[in-house]
């Protein structure tokens, strides 16, 4: 079918052009970008022919940023200044977090994300995210041989530990905007790994993710069937990883050398040795640990397969409690399990293939790279978000891994929202006041599986305000909880009698404001106010663009779904955002074509209803064209 | 929207669990938020609604328990209301003594009593299926309305005896 193409000079929107989008896996020790060409999921090098990227991020004195191998290589000279791991700081407050070992000034901001204090200024783990982010951006940039900041790059599906709550969520879409990447989606890193995986090998049947990471564990059971990943059920544990691990090995080294307390230097360097002999392990029988310490002592110890294994058996044991409680959740045995597909670096340690082995009574599958899998699966999903036609047609229907609930009287957590939920999901609750005339009303949004308040993450007070005035229990407060396909939550509120939309003042706990982004957004972009206003217009004429793109294409399948005169009106506004748009120079305006957007937008809500509706009756019918081609 | 015609399905208590989840998944592969991600925010709108109401309808109608208050509510009757609670005596005298059990086996740490518990309260749920099965086919509301609470009472059971094999594990 030929599609109008309405494009300016210089800006192609070829509506079958193959789209760039990119899947990323941004990890606790090492991120990587990779992208779907000719068909092919594939891991994007840099220069250097290096897939990984080492999630490390260094400010230097000069005033730069050095992220990857060469800050990599500076932490143990610089470790102030050199921010590893701040994965497991995203959307944490200081008392979330373990201090010791960690030679970082931190910020603590009460009830907020922590921050750490470098020679570059105070900096939060969202930011240390998108200078990691940035780098990845411009690897595929330069891969796809596009300017900076190109708008030709549609967006990027970001993965995140499943087992990661809301707050840790927020945090990292929030470093993506800050990286100036639009999130297509952002995807649990164990179903990514599955649709790499499945895809792969065409498997059919349930399947458990077993994904053990630099500092996160993740344990999710999905059916896969003829395309489609379902999320039975997830579990895990967002602060164990290889890190700890390490962490074993470096205690053991201190132990066994009668060393006394080590300054931060002496701690980076001897925990990369403990990485070092943890990797070593793998395939040797023993490792020997050298290493020469800044006051002059000399650190040489021999660790054995055997003791390593003693030292980390509790940490491989922590990682079978969620494993049951996943499999419980879903209802299911091991003798249900069809395979156990592993992901991340730390399942290359022997003693994690054979705990799990030994758990589900077969033995893991290992046929993709551990290191790589997640990307993989996370660029076939960008691919398909993006709008590209794949082969299969995939469709993943994921689960919020935490319970939902409220503070209730007393302290007490009520669930609104079960965890292993299918997103995206809403659920309403009701409320009433307590005294005559109370116009105002405090709500406490948590996360977790514990019973009091205290044991859950707090996720935002919101304080209804504007209740019409009533005596008391005569107002009725619907509150509504909606998670959408990222897993993040939105709350809105409407008093019923009166019909008053209530005003909600959302004060996350764990993130960033719109202010503060907003601000940081400004403070990375250098340039005068008319790059800014230039940018602004560029944007939202692409926006217009791709909607007007869309409507024409709804218009030219399901017009016959409109009345005249309902065409009429849709046309008026297409009109007036085409006149906007096409505007001369100096009247080109982006508020104007932002809110001739908007007016098509809702003007075309019917429309995309009695769409929708169609859609799911052809699909029920048997009629889809889709189902025809297979 | 009715559920069951949301997934053309005939309005029976005794409903074909594959069609559900096949339709189901039909739906889904029709409305995901997924399959809008580029699209007009009208569009995104729609797609989110239907999801919704679809992951809704799906998880209601896949648990029988929530099957059976739902066909109910059809015919007006709410199953479980905090005013209005009857339980015979003899299922109250039944629940007690679980609850006991529960708490027993939990001070014990006895991990395997409370699966055994949980298993047995599974068959007996499965057995007061199919008596809601004949109840329903008989379109007698008042034994459906009372099989239905006992069966959502024991599907709550079955949840606190999981959490507590949690807390043990």
């Amino acid at each position: 079918m030929a599609l109008l193409q309405i494009s300016e000079p210089g800006q192609s929107a070829a509506p079958h052009q193959h789209k760039l989008a990119v899947g990323i896996d941004l990890g606790t020790t090492n991120s990587l970008v990779a992208t779907v060409r000719s068909g092919l999921s594939s891991v994007l090098v840099d220069d250097d022919g290096h897939a990984l990227l080492p999630s490390v991020v260094r400010y230097l004195p000069n005033g730069n940023i050095d992220v990857g191998y060469s800050a990599q290589a500076a932490q143990s000279q610089d470790p102030a200044n050199t921010i590893i791991s701040a994965k497991r700081f995203m959307g944490r407050g200081l008392k979330d977090i373990d201090v010791t070992l960690q030679p970082y000034h931190f910020v603590d901001n009460d009830n907020e994300m922590l921050q750490i204090e470098t020679r570059a200024g105070i900096k939060s783990p969202i930011e240390v995210s998108a200078e990691i982010l940035k780098t990845l951006k411009q690897r595929a940039e330069k891969s796809f041989g596009l300017e900076e900041n190109s708008s030709e790059l549609v967006g990027a599906v970001i993965t995140v530990p499943a087992y990661f709550d809301d707050a840790q969520r927020q945090a990292t879409k929030d470093a993506a905007r800050l990286a100036g990447l639009n999130v297509l989606r952002l995807l649990n890193e164990p179903t990514a790994a599955a649709v790499a995986y499945g895809l792969d090998n065409a498997a059919e049947g349930t399947y458990v993710i077993y994904d053990l990471g630099g500092g996160t564990f993740d344990i999710s059971i999905l059916k896969l069937s003829k395309g489609v990943f379902e999320v039975l059920a997830t579990n895990g544990d967002s602060a164990l990883g290889g890190d700890d691990f390490d962490r074993r090995i470096f205690c053991w080294i201190l132990e066994q050398s009668q060393c006394k307390p080590v300054n931060a230097q002496d701690t980076r360097l001897l925990l990369t040795k403990a990485r070092e002999a943890k990797e070593w392990l793998t395939d040797h029988a023993s490792a020997q640990i050298t290493s020469m310490l800044s006051t002059g002592e000399l650190v040489n110890v021999t660790l054995s397969t055997k003791q390593f294994n003693e030292l980390t058996q509790t940490l491989v044991a922590k990682t079978l409690s969620p494993t049951k409680k996943a499999l419980r959740d879903a209802g299911l045995n091991i003798e249900d399990i069809k395979g156990i597909v592993l992901v991340g670096g730390a399942t290359r340690m022997p003693q994690i293939r054979l705990a799990v082995a030994d758990f589900f009574k077969q033995s893991p599958l290992t046929n993709l790279d551990p290191d790589k899998i997640v990307a993989l699966g996370a660029a076939i999903q960008a691919n398909t978000l993006a709008g590209n036609k794949s082969g299969a047609d995939l469709l993943l229907l994921d689960v919020i891994p935490l319970s939902l609930g409220l503070e209730t009287m007393g302290g007490l957590v009520e669930k609104i929202i079960p965890r292993n939920a299918t997103l995206p999901i809403a659920r309403a609750q009701e409320f009433t006041t307590f005294k005559d005339g109370q116009t105002a009303m405090s709500i406490h949004v948590l996360q977790g599986e514990r019973e009091l308040v205290s044991d859950c993450r707090s996720l935002a007070q919101f304080e209804l305000r504007g209740i019409p005035p009533m005596v008391a229990g005569a107002a009725r407060i619907r509150v509504t909880f909606t998670v959408d396909a990222d897993g993040l939550l939105s709350v809105s509120a409407r008093e019923i009698a009166s019909n008053v939309e209530a005003n909600i003042v959302v004060k996350p706990s764990y993130g960033l404001s719109e202010e503060q982004i907003l601000a940081m957004l400004k403070s990375g972009f250098s340039g005068a106010d008319a790059d800014k206003q230039a940018r602004a217009l560029a944007e939202a004429k692409v926006d217009a663009q791709s909607l007007l793109e869309a409507i024409k294409n709804a218009l030219e399948k399901d017009g016959h779904l409109l009345n005249n005169q309902e065409k009429q009106q849709i046309k008026a506004k297409i009109d007036a955002l085409q006149a906007n748009i096409h505007a001369g120079a100096g009247d080109a305006n982006s508020g104007a074509i932002i809110e001739a957007t908007e007016a098509l937008n809702t003007a075309t809500e019917d429309f995309a209803a009695r769409r929708m509706d169609i859609g799911v009756s052809r699909a029920l019918a048997g009629k889809n064209l889709d189902s025809l081609e297979i | 929207m009715n559920y069951f015609e949301l997934f053309k399905l005939p309005q029976t208590f005794s409903l074909d669990v594959a069609t559900l989840e096949s339709n189901y998944r039909k739906i889904q592969s029709e409305s995901h938020p997924d399959r809008f991600v580029t699209a007009s925010s009208a569009e995104k709108l729609a797609s989110m609604q239907t999801a919704t109401i679809a992951n809704e309808a799906y998880q209601t109608l896949k648990s029988p328990g929530l099957r059976a208050a739902y066909l109910l509510s059809l015919q007006g009757v709410t199953a479980i209301d905090e005013k209005n609670n009857q339980m015979p005596a003899d299922f109250l005298m039944q629940q007690m003594e679980w609850r006991e059990a529960i708490e027993d086996a939990e001070n014990a740490r006895d991990v395997s009593t409370l699966q055994n518990l949980l298993d047995e309260i599974g068959s007996a749920g499965k057995n007061l299926q199919e008596s809601l099965k004949s109840q329903f086919q008989r379109h007698h509301l008042s034994e459906v309305t009372e099989s239905t609470r006992k069966l959502i009472f024991m599907d709550k059971v079955r949840a606190d005896i999981v959490k507590s094999i949690e807390k043990l594990d």
